[in-house]
């Protein structure tokens, strides 16, 4: 088990292309860490330089303390999951999980005690003599998991080991890496481009963004707390919601009304007056005002809108509106955003942007009807639009805003 | 039920023609090769059980050389095109560089050139340098179609190979070679004997390159050989003999075909296919 250290690792093709730039991550001993991003940001690389398998071009990379840079993937003692599984075809399960202590000199009775071991952990013991061709999805998922396993290395690299398996194993399957990872402890980085998993599995994420690491937090941090345009709307589900914003005076002018801001926010956000940015509200910052009580009103603002689509899935439910600006958003990472998400729009000027709110499971709105609508001030969220940068991010770990239905005002 | 069963019956009739029309001379040749020299005109197509034939052409020093030729050009042909495509195949799959589709279509318009337009200038030059009725004297010509074939089929194998293992393999800890030995070349190997049974065959096949470019027992291959039997003798007809020899160096090819049919044709449909 070990520490591993990126300090300013780069990767530049030979075709000129930096695929990962000036990328310092320090990743704890026993420390489950995901790395996050669109496809195409340069996670794989990232991993892969980790791993050995790709030069580095500029930085140095430690494992364990020792800087390894032009150390072959043998003697890193790493562990590596590919997306594809990258099985040996022509094995047994058994040969496959037992290749790497076979080369490693172990005798045959050792080898076969930590593949049943490992099997055992897996699952996979009626399976062992068959070959790869042989096994569905899940099980050869589990198969490329063992070979990691019975090595018991330094750390476990996983490029999207989930991403080929149908949505019902994907799920069954994170709950089991994630219980695997917590038994034995050992440090693993995971690459990912759904934010689901990355939410849900790792200690730490790490979003990155066309090469370059955007935040690096905890799950919560980076969702209270985004420190970019890209992070804010590239974590959550649904999105954040963006909408143009204008600071005057003491109040932000949106398109769904004015909301008063609060004075930590007013003067974290010093001189933008005039100035257009742009806001993000995630769907639970919204509430219907019919239960919200009168002294948590007053740290938002109220608003009508004639609510498209209800989505209502018992424990949760979900309001679609419009809203109507006359001003533009323009912003490169909201573009990547969008098409990442594959068409997601920003509201412009003249066009609707489409909303979603997470309201209260008791609430009665009614789709095609007008409802009033409550916005909590507090978890508004303000952006540059220039550079993405959060102007309302707080400089210290954030107090627990949950995100979770159970701090719901007024609920 | 009974469309299928209908089906299957057509099937089997169809299937049952084109046994019949392509053994028939095969049947016909091993008839010929099993009758002694006063049998062969007597208008039946079998009259008994005689090896004499091959009594004969098994003592006849000329064939054995024939079979000797045959064999050895053939796989020293095989070996030389297999080794030299292999390598050029693994860079084709593995490596990017310009001129790489020059090479694969070049190898295709190379083996679809008709043999015939070369054997004159190479029965003069081969006279010229000395290489006329010598193994190399074939071998060479062999290998302007063995060496194309053997690229193509192993280009399309070798596609088919989840490179991707290698570099799971090293993580596992092995050396860049151990990473070939223990995983690449066990999942080229099929491949490889495949290329290499379908190259031996087209060399084994040739007549026009062996009659032209031969003379005497020093190269002449078994198809060249056939016509110059003579047999047991000189007042006889050699056509027993003649039968005997084509029966040998065609059996061979049968059985093989027989036991390797589904890797042969995964070898000429490659890449068309998936396996
Ligand atoms: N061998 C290579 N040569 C040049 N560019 C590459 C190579 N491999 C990947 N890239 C580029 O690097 C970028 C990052 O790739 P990758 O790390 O695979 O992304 P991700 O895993 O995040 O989807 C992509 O734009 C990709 O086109
Ligand atoms: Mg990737």
């Amino acid at each position: 088990m070990a520490q591993i250290t990126l300090d300013g690792v780069t990767k530049r093709y030979p075709d000129g292309y930096e695929a990962v730039s000036d990328m310092s991550l320090e990743i704890q001993d026993g420390e489950f860490v995901i790395l996050v991003g669109p496809s195409g940001c340069g996670k794989s690389t990232a991993l892969r330089m980790i791993a050995g398998l790709e030069d580095i071009s500029d930085g140095e990379l430690r494992i364990g303390g020792d800087v390894v840079n032009d150390k072959a993937p043998k003697d890193r003692d790493i562990a590596m999951v590919f997306q594809n599984y990258a099985l040996y075809p022509h094995m047994s399960v058994r040969d496959n999980m037992g290749f790497a202590l076979k080369l490693r000199g172990l005798d045959k009775a050792e080898i076969d005690k930590k593949v049943e071991e490992a099997a055992r952990i897996l699952d996979l013991q009626q399976h062992l003599d068959r070959k790869p061709a042989q096994l569905s999805g899940g099980q050869r998922q589990r198969v490329a998991m063992g070979r990691a396993i019975v090595r018991d290395p330094a750390a476990f690299l996983m490029d999207e080991p989930l991403s080929n398996l149908d949505a019902k194993l994907r799920v069954q399957m994170r709950t089991e890496v994630s219980r695997i990872q917590n038994d034995l402890g050992t440090t693993t980085v995971y690459v990912t481009h759904d934010q689901t998993e990355a939410m849900t599995l790792g200690d730490r994420v790490a979003v990155m963004r066309a090469g370059r690491l955007q935040q690096v937090g905890a799950p919560m941090e980076l969702y209270n707390n985004p420190v970019n345009l890209f992070v804010a709307g590239f974590i959550g589900s649904p999105a954040m919601n963006f909408m143009p914003a204008t600071i005057e005076g003491d109040t932000v002018r949106l398109p769904i009304g004015e909301v008063p801001l609060p004075d930590e926010v007013r003067g974290r956000l010093g001189d933008s007056g005039g100035k257009q940015l742009i806001a993000g509200i995630r769907p639970e910052s919204f509430e219907d005002a019919s239960v919200v009580s009168e002294d948590v009103k007053r740290r938002g603002a109220t608003f009508r809108a004639r609510i498209d689509v209800v989505e209502s899935m018992g424990s949760e439910l979900y309001a679609h509106f419009r809203v109507e600006s006359d001003q533009d958003i323009e912003s490169q990472e909201l573009r990547e955003l969008a098409e990442d998400a594959g068409g997601g729009e920003v509201p412009s000027s003249g066009e609707a942007g489409q909303i979603v709110a997470r309201l209260d499971p008791e609430s009665q709105v009614q789709e095609g009807q007008e409802s009033e609508l409550w916005v909590d001030a507090d978890r508004l969220h303000l952006f540059d639009p220039d550079d993405g940068r959060n102007l309302t991010a707080s400089e210290n770990a954030p107090a627990a805003t949950g995100a979770g239905g159970d701090e719901r005002p007024g609920a | 039920m009974q469309h299928t069963n209908r089906e299957r019956a057509a099937w089997s009739i169809g299937i049952l023609v084109v046994l019949f029309y392509a053994l028939i001379p095969v049947a016909w040749i091993a008839a010929i090769s099993l009758k002694t020299p006063e049998q062969v005109a007597d208008r039946k197509f079998y009259s008994g059980f005689h090896l004499d034939n091959y009594e004969v052409i098994f003592k006849d020093d000329m064939f054995i050389a024939a079979l000797i030729n045959s064999i050895g050009i053939a796989a020293i042909a095989t070996l030389i095109s297999i080794v030299l495509a292999a390598m050029t195949a693994y860079a084709t799959s593995r490596l990017n560089f310009a001129g790489k589709t020059v090479i694969l279509s070049g190898a295709l318009a190379v083996a679809m050139f008709p043999p015939i337009s070369i054997v004159g200038s190479l029965f003069d030059m081969w006279r010229a340098v000395g290489l006329y009725d010598t193994w190399p004297g074939l071998i060479i010509p062999y290998m302007t179609f063995t060496l194309p074939l053997a690229i193509y089929t192993l280009s399309a194998f070798f596609r088919e190979i989840p490179w991707e293992l290698e570099q799971a393999a090293q993580v596992d800890g092995a050396t860049p070679f151990q990473a070939f030995t223990k995983v690449i070349v066990p999942l080229a190997a099929p491949g490889v004997f495949t290329a290499a049974i379908l190259v031996f065959i087209f060399a084994w096949n040739d007549f026009i390159f062996a009659n032209t470019l031969t003379s005497t027992d020093n190269a002449r291959t078994v198809p060249a050989a056939l016509a110059f039997f003579t047999g047991a003798s000189q007042f006889e007809q050699p056509i027993g003999a003649i039968a005997a020899a084509a029966v040998v160096v065609t059996v061979p090819i049968i059985i093989m075909v027989l036991i390797f049919q589904r890797r042969i044709v995964a070898g000429l449909t490659a890449g068309a296919v998936k396996g």
